[in-house]
């Protein structure tokens, strides 16, 4: 049980903040939103996942990583291929040259499912494809990047590339993913209608659910010998290596670890939004996952939570009124936020919170990791831009990145 | 082909060369069990490249070196480390956002997979070793303190504390004292006369006083090739030696 207490939450502090976070998301925007912005709140939330992901592998990892979107959108239409099959059983798709086959592929003559979407007819797969798929392609990335060593401002591009690339993938193949649209028209889950108000609840619940869940097993990891590996890691590469650990096998498994948690948020859009689509993999969402964690606090597993959700309210009352101002104003919030508060969110509270009496009270010591972040001199754009620049081999040893 | 030996480190015909410059030129060195080595040369001389050969930071041109008989040419720097070879680097690399305690117990030989850091256990025996070990660097009384706020000569402690966790057979130290303080020097001489009791110990090193005060035996480098090998008395009497040192 303590081991629960302390590992899992993490202690007092953590304990608190989680379950805060957790009435916030399970008890008041359930009683006080209509069902229309509770949707639009549980879309926001799974973009959540995507910046607990950013935590880890950017925030602890120190590996920047610009394209998460490839890892939402994997998980994303693995959830969408499954409803889609489903929604285009021979009954409804009758009018079709070929009954049974989503309607995309029949308006691209295809006359037949191709070979990778029939596994997709299982559920069960579907639930295995959206943890094995992400992990086993971060694998790949991580491996063939991480024991070259290739790191810093490269990793960031290849990553960046490959959105391109899978994006470019997806709107070229249109019979087999849907172009540009995406998969849409999705309706059932198992016989279950996904597009009801009640249905949309359920899923706001065991989206919030699955977030909290997977808040708590970063808390683990972080909380582990492994999170502090990562930390030495970030600062002192070698000094870890040449301690006895192959360096890139830590860094291929929060990879591997960041993707899973990425594709579990984009199963969850797909489920609450009801369709999947290229929009949501390219460079911009990849950034913009990025911005939420650097608004959140890079270093905070709830602050991000808090930063996604400030970040899409700004974005989605905005874009309502001024649409085309709002992509200046998320570029000016990064830059203010990187300048001005380098540990975002968390970083605020942690400065601010311990003036107000009531907190003191409360007994609550700051959260450490993000205390010790605004300790450490170097903590300013010149890090941001320190992971961008820095490579393992070409920094001097011992040289303060 | 490596030729087995009582030594625990022999290094045979060791050559690297950068584009055409040789760092370490066909060297030859025999470490013994439990021996503390000096290895002093001018800058340039290959000192520093002889250490990143050893713990595989630079893979080497050509030539051997053997630990405990095995080759270690061709082993990750974590291989290397885990068969008993730990390195300290030039400047202080310690974990400036861990606190000293941190810094130790991340340095524990265990849990060193990606699942076993995940698993690790922190026991009293863990418990047991850092506090022996802090001990042993004087830095008991800093447990909780940030290694960032740490004094230079502290850093340094902490970094060959570091390495003690790990209880290498075989400990190589680049300038220790490099910027430290003569209380400092001596008491680091104390403390490598203290640690090399049941590990040999390389160290390289500028300063003529604290070599003194450690060294048994001095190898020379000169352009990667050893220039002289003895007592101190010895290497400092020989004309080569003096020509180097002196004759620019």
């Amino acid at each position: 049980m303590n081991f629960v207490y302390e590992r899992f939450l993490g202690g007092k502090n953590g304990a608190v903040a989680i379950a805060i976070l957790a009435i916030l998301i399970l008890v008041i925007f359930p009683l006080f939103l209509d069902a229309f912005r509770l949707n639009l709140v549980g879309k926001y939330l799974t973009f959540a996942f995507a910046a607990v992901s950013l935590v880890l592998l950017w925030g602890y990892g120190g590996i920047l990583s610009l394209g998460q979107g490839v890892f939402f959108g994997l998980g994303g239409y693995a959830m969408a291929m499954f409803l889609k099959l489903e929604a285009s059983d021979p009954e409804s798709t009758k009018i079709q040259t070929t009954p049974g086959i989503p309607d995309f592929m029949d308006w691209n003559q295809l006359y037949e499912l191709p070979w990778f979407w029939i596994p997709f007819e299982s559920f069960t797969f579907t639930l295995l494809a959206i943890i094995l798929v992400p992990s086993i392609f971060a694998f790949i990335i991580g491996y063939s990047m991480f024991k070259r060593r290739v790191g810093g401002v490269y990793f960031a591009i290849i990553t960046q590339v490959i959105a391109v690339i899978l994006t470019v993938l997806i709107v070229g193949q249109q019979g087999y993913t849907g172009g540009i649209n995406g998969i849409t028209d999705l309706k059932t889950l198992n016989g279950w209608d996904i597009r009801t108000d009640s249905a949309k609840l359920t899923l706001y619940f065991i989206n919030a659910l699955l977030l909290l869940g997977v808040i708590m097993l970063s808390k683990f990891i972080l909380t582990s010998k492994f999170g502090q590996l990562l930390l030495a890691m970030k600062d002192k590469e070698d000094r870890v290596r040449f301690s006895g650990y192959d360096v890139s096998n830590f860094k291929i498994f929060v990879f591997c670890v960041s993707a899973v948690i990425a594709a579990i948020g984009g199963a969850m859009f797909t489920l609450q939004v009801g369709f999947m689509s290229p929009s949501f993999v390219g460079i911009v969402p990849s950034i913009e996952m990025v911005i939420f964690a650097a608004v959140g606090g890079r270093m905070s597993l709830i602050g991000v939570v808090y930063g996604t959700l400030l970040v899409n309210f700004g974005k989605t009352g905005f874009s309502e009124t001024f649409p085309e101002l709002w992509l200046f104003l998320m570029g000016g919030l990064f830059i203010a936020v990187v300048m001005f508060f380098p540990n975002g969110l968390a970083g605020i509270w942690n400065k601010y919170a311990p003036k107000f009496k009531f907190i003191r009270r409360m007994n609550l010591t700051p959260d450490k990791a993000v205390l010790d972040a605004q300790i450490a001199p170097a903590v300013s754009i010149a890090e941001v831009t320190s992971d961008l620049v820095s490579t393992s081999d070409e920094k001097p040893e011992g040289a303060k990145s | 082909m490596t030729t087995t030996t009582d030594f625990l480190l022999a290094i045979e015909d060791l050559t690297v060369s950068f584009d055409g410059f040789k760092a370490v030129d066909s060297l030859t060195m025999y470490i013994d069990k439990n021996e503390l080595r000096v290895v002093i040369g001018p800058n340039g001389a290959g000192k520093t490249t002889l250490l990143d050969l050893i713990c595989g930071k630079t893979k080497s041109s050509s030539g051997s070196i053997s630990f405990k008989n095995k080759e270690m040419t061709k082993m990750a720097e974590h291989e290397i480390v885990r068969a008993g070879i730990g390195r300290k680097f030039q400047t202080p690399s310690i974990y400036e956002n861990l606190t000293v305690y941190q810094n130790l117990e991340v340095s524990y030989p265990e849990g060193r997979g990606v699942f076993g850091s995940l698993f690790f256990q922190t026991t009293d025996e863990v418990i047991k070793r850092v506090n022996e070990v802090a001990k042993e660097i004087q830095l008991e009384n800093f447990l909780d303190t940030e290694a960032a706020i740490l004094s230079h000569g502290q850093k340094q402690w902490l970094e060959i504390g570091m390495l003690l966790m790990q209880d290498p057979e075989l400990l190589m130290l680049d300038e220790p004292v490099a910027g430290m303080s003569a209380k400092e020097r001596d008491e680091t001489a104390e403390l490598l006369n203290r640690i090399c009791e049941n590990r040999s110990v390389i160290v390289i090193e500028h300063d003529m006083e604290f070599v003194k005060k450690i060294a048994r035996k001095v190898t020379v480098l000169h352009q990667g090739k050893i220039l002289a090998e003895g007592t101190m008395e010895k290497v400092q009497a020989d004309e080569k030696v003096i020509e180097v040192y002196l004759g620019h």
